[in-house]
């Protein structure tokens, strides 16, 4: 049925996406590896070519090792606490229980916000001022009685940043809880029902037949929350501000670019992420495209 | 052929919708915004003539300073539309990446904010952007009004190359005087960094915070006035001509003390803005901060009152030194309305249009014939030192340090924050001299 | 039809309730402190109802916020449109109409989804002002119309892969061609994951203030940059601040909360095909 011409009108209808995106994604992410192999200081553009030495100078920066401390250890904290309870909360809601709709609504309800709503409040909620001047889940826990929880938040020391995770994990837990409810509703209740006749008790069920079959939404929210994770800018500066304990890649990046006219080590750290992301995702999607042939 | 027919159909229903949508969306806007700057002119046909300028100036005292002048200007202009284009964020760093994504695709505005000094010598006047305001300074005679101390930075090869609205201090110790008195230590003695040093181990052992510090920024003000302080105004200013030597033993003492102040700083320093630190002082948790003297104008928005509520005085060991910083207009070299612009710059240099912004956002004029009338008690004070003392200019506000340098300390301040290490933060600040700044 | 159950399930509203209320602090603080009067802001009150509820802050920051609320409607409302349209069609060709390097063209607008935005605005910048889209809104909505085909291809293609080709090949049997077979047979069992997209785009387009920022002339800044405008750097009216910060998250919420299970509803039929 897919005759010559029908391919043509096929590719010809998907050419102003590719152009656009050719330009849009390939051609700027093409013009930045340029800049980064520059050595452009300065406000107005300077292409000379000096290889890679803003490559070299990024690996023996202190500031970006720290940066890639902090990438890692915030990715960490994202990823296992978003998948986690975006799991459990979707396991729990499952059950058929009432008022299903009105508790999906509230989890995913932080999605629609961005953090320059949501930023200021959380500078409040995590402040780790102590004594008569407890504040925020601090003072909350107080008055609870529950002394212990009290925390100096992203301000303790080397771990500071994975406390900024707990936004992260605010804002997109919801979603990883509708990916799971999707999966968890699409597996078919035969394969339950034959487990329980072969007397597989619940728990057996749960670990032998649905977590294995959710192995794909698990991979896609991996994709998707690390992606997010490695480029976390707005969430940082929001909450934290530009600190160098709590700094990462994106903060890096426009420092160096805006502030301090480095663009040629700022796009060399773009490019930096750019593989970053590249290493995440590319076997990612090799993996979908041939799991997709293969079926 | 009917695939062909619904093709076409598809296409041209798509390119309607697009269009339809995008026309929506033109028309729409852009009528509200004509019909405001249109229904007050009174020559319909005339195309109103505009000037656009660009500043991070959105809230509080500043915007209302803003305002102020805008008003004025639009009275001396009633033909010229003002296009305030202002971007808040970050202390001008969200304002900074639009303004260079701007100026790199050709488009300036006719006029932008900077901090006067090596911010608007080093990156602008380097890249070419801004033209020469020598003319201006000499068609309006503000030579004669300007100290002669703040026209050499703001010039480059005799070319001056903005016009400055404001002057703010940066050298200024700020202290609860209940919290002091109720610890037996007298302002008036503290004149030194040991002096000083000795209150703040007095009330560390009282159990106050003796110094509020907040983000990176902020602990990047502290610095410069500690190194003024230890170094005295000349050998500070060598250090940006290339003079001083930022290896020497001297900086090694200034670097000292300054990782000795940030022994009795609050420990949660790095979650609080400027104002939340400010604020502790008025609030009796901490006796001393170290901020410019915007600082002021939030005491006097939180009602409190001067001399009771809060003291200030210059950072122990700067007396008789103004470390300053100015607020600055440019003129856009290609600017699309140079004679609007230049309109835009008389009022800003103008004694009208300083002594009507200054009042409301807490600041001096840059001219010397401003009213003091006009001015609450410690701007009076503030008018009084810059006219008689030693001007030299701040490090964290763009003054004596071009961009590219003062991010390279701003990183090795950064770890030496963290890691308290003075000789490795000493390496770093004589590297970036030499990467970014004068030294060879 | 037994589903996998607990036993005790009634147990489980307890993690649940507790779970939501955590969930709903901070829009508890943030309305709250909106209700607030100047001198009540403070951070050790912050937990404590208001003293009276007054809508005075609200008002104002409705005052200065209003002019940029339209430009967002105007921005936001063609964005997700046109970008989900785009996204429909690419899918569909994408995955039944493959073509010679269709399988390379896929993964390659994929990737435009995971770019970094800050690495790009100087180009971006340079490029409208090449084509002349520059400062105004229709730059503003090609630029998130692009930025939204990799995600809204990836929807539609990962839904339309599961639908089994026999029921197109009947189709076509029939003389169909291409496109009448996306306008009769998909397009009418794509309302689902049009509803993910629209949703996905229009939250997107709507929370986005560095594209804005760059693109825009101030006469044309959606709400975002309206925002955060309102904060200057000298004293910051929290109460005011925090109003205006719900009512820019209004939208959005309001599209969550009742188009909310559209959005899951959609996710599940693109799940379906595993």
């Amino acid at each position: 049925m897919h005759n010559r011409r029908d391919k043509w009108l096929s590719f010809l209808l998907v050419s102003p996406s590719i152009i656009a995106v050719a330009i849009f994604v390939y051609g700027f992410i093409g013009w930045t590896i340029r800049v980064s192999l520059s050595g452009w200081k300065g406000l107005m553009p300077d292409y000379t070519f000096v290889g890679l030495k803003n490559y070299a100078t990024l690996l023996n920066d202190p500031r970006f090792q720290i940066d890639i401390r902090n990438t890692l250890i915030f990715t960490a904290v994202f990823l296992v606490g978003a998948v986690l309870l975006g799991l459990a909360l979707a396991i729990m809601l499952d059950q058929g229980l009432k008022g299903e709709a009105f508790f999906r609504g509230i989890f995913l309800f932080p999605m629609a916000i961005s953090y320059i709503v949501t930023g200021v409040v959380w500078r409040w909620l995590m402040n780790p001022a102590m004594g008569s001047r407890l504040s925020g889940f601090n003072l909350l826990f107080k008055s609870l009685g529950l002394d212990f929880l009290v925390n100096t938040w992203h301000t303790t020391p080397y771990w500071g940043i994975a406390f900024l995770a707990i936004p992260a994990i605010w804002q997109l837990s919801g979603y990883t809880m509708a990916m799971y409810l999707a999966g968890l509703r699409a597996i078919p209740d035969q394969l339950r029902e034959a487990a329980r006749v072969d007397g597989a008790s619940e728990w057996q069920i749960m670990r032998y037949i649905i977590l294995p079959l959710l192995t794909p939404v698990t991979l896609s929210a991996v994709i998707i929350i690390g992606h997010m994770s490695l480029k976390v800018f707005d969430l940082i500066v929001a909450v934290a501000g530009k600190q160098l304990p709590l700094d990462v890649p994106a903060i890096y990046m426009w420092q160096a670019t805006f502030d301090g006219n480095f663009y040629g080590l700022g796009a060399a750290i773009g490019v930096f992420l750019l593989i970053s992301v590249a290493i995440l995702i590319i076997p990612y999607i090799r993996f979908t495209l041939r799991s997709e042939e293969n079926s | 052929m009917p695939s062909k027919k619904v093709l076409w159909i598809v296409l041209a229903a798509t390119l309607i919708l697009s269009m339809v949508l995008t026309a929506c969306t033109t028309p729409t806007t852009t009528v509200p915004t004509e019909v405001v700057t249109e229904a007050p002119t009174e020559a319909p046909v005339v195309e109103k003539q505009q000037v656009e300028v660009f500043s991070w100036w959105t809230g509080g005292g500043e915007a209302a300073g803003l305002d102020a002048m805008i008003k004025i200007f639009a009275a001396q202009n009633p033909d010229i539309e003002f296009l305030n284009a202002a971007v808040a964020g970050g202390a001008g760093t969200n304002a900074r990446a639009v303004l260079a994504t701007r100026l790199q695709a050709g488009d300036p505005p006719d006029s932008w904010q900077a901090h006067a000094g090596q911010e608007i010598i080093g990156t602008y006047v380097k890249a070419d952007q801004i033209e020469p305001l020598n003319f201006l300074y000499e068609e309006k005679g503000w030579l004669e009004v300007m100290p002669e101390t703040l026209i050499p930075l703001i010039s480059e090869n005799g070319n001056i190359y903005s016009v400055p609205v404001n002057i703010h201090r940066a050298n200024v110790l700020w202290y609860n005087p209940a919290v002091l008195a109720a610890n037996n230590i007298d302002p008036t003695t503290l004149t030194s960094m040991e002096a000083w040093i000795a209150a703040l181990d007095t009330l560390k052992a009282a159990g106050v915070i003796p110094l509020a510090l907040g983000e990176q920024w902020t602990q990047m003000h502290l610095m410069e006035t500690v190194l003024l302080s230890t170094l005295g105004a000349e050998k500070y200013n060598g250090l940006w001509s290339g003079t001083t030597d930022w290896a020497s033993p001297e900086v090694t003492t200034a670097l000292g003390n300054f990782a000795k102040l940030l022994e009795y700083v609050n420990s949660d320093y790095s979650t609080l803005t400027w104002q939340d630190a400010s604020q502790l002082v008025v609030s009796g948790d901490a006796a001393f901060n170290v901020m410019g003297d915007w600082a002021e104008g939030y005491f006097k928005e939180l009602k409190v009152e001067p001399k009771t509520g809060f003291g200030w005085m210059p950072v122990p060991g700067t007396q008789g030194t103004f470390q300053f910083l100015s607020d600055s207009f440019t003129l856009a070299k290609g600017a699309p309305n140079r004679d609007a612009a230049i309109a835009w710059l008389s009022i800003c240099g103008s004694k009208e249009g300083q002594d009507a912004f200054n009042p409301v956002k807490g600041s001096i004029p840059a001219r010397t014939d401003g009213d003091v009338t006009l001015y609450d008690e410690y701007l009076q004070s503030a008018m009084v030192d810059w006219s008689k003392d030693i001007v030299v200019g701040s490090l964290a506000h763009g003054v004596v340090a071009n961009d590219s340098w003062k991010t390279e300390i701003n990183n090795a301040l950064g770890i030496f924050v963290a890691d308290k290490a003075v000789e490795g933060f000493q390496t770093a600040l004589v590297a970036a001299c030499k990467s970014s700044g004068p030294c060879k | 039809m037994k589903k996998f159950r607990l036993r005790k399930k009634h147990l489980l509203y307890i993690p649940l309730v507790f779970l939501a209320i955590i969930w709903l602090l901070p829009l508890y603080v943030m309305v709250v402190t909106g209700f607030k009067g100047f001198e009540e802001i403070s951070l050790k009150t912050m937990w404590n109802l208001p003293a009276s509820i007054q809508f005075d802050n609200y008002l104002e920051a409705f005052g200065k916020l209003a002019p940029n609320l339209w430009n967002s409607i105007n921005m936001v409302i063609p964005a997700a449109i046109i970008s989900s349209i785009l996204g429909s069609l690419n899918g569909y060709l994408l995955s039944k109409w493959k073509f010679k390097g269709s399988d390379i063209i896929f993964p390659l607008i994929l990737f435009g989804m995971f770019i970094p935005y800050q690495a790009i605005l100087i180009p971006l910048v340079q490029f409208m002002k090449a084509v002349d889209l520059y400062g105004g809104l229709p730059g503003l909505v090609l630029t998130h119309v692009i930025y939204g085909i990799p995600i809204t291809t990836l929807t539609f293609r990962n839904y339309y892969a599961s639908i089994s080709n026999e029921l197109l090949e009947a189709a076509s049997v029939d003389g169909s061609s291409m496109l009448r077979t996306y306008w009769s047979i998909l397009l009418p069992i794509s309302i689902p994951s049009f509803a993910v997209v629209l949703i996905w785009q229009f939250t997107q387009a709507w929370n986005d203030f560095l594209f804005a920022v760059v693109v825009t002339k101030p006469e044309f800044w959606p709400i975002t940059v309206a925002l955060n405008n309102m904060a200057g750097s000298q004293i910051i009216a929290w109460n005011v601040q925090m109003a205006g910060a719900f009512i820019t998250a209004l939208p959005t919420l309001l599209l969550y909360l009742f188009l909310g299970r559209y959005f899951l509803r959609g996710m599940m039929a693109g799940a379906l095909k595993e």
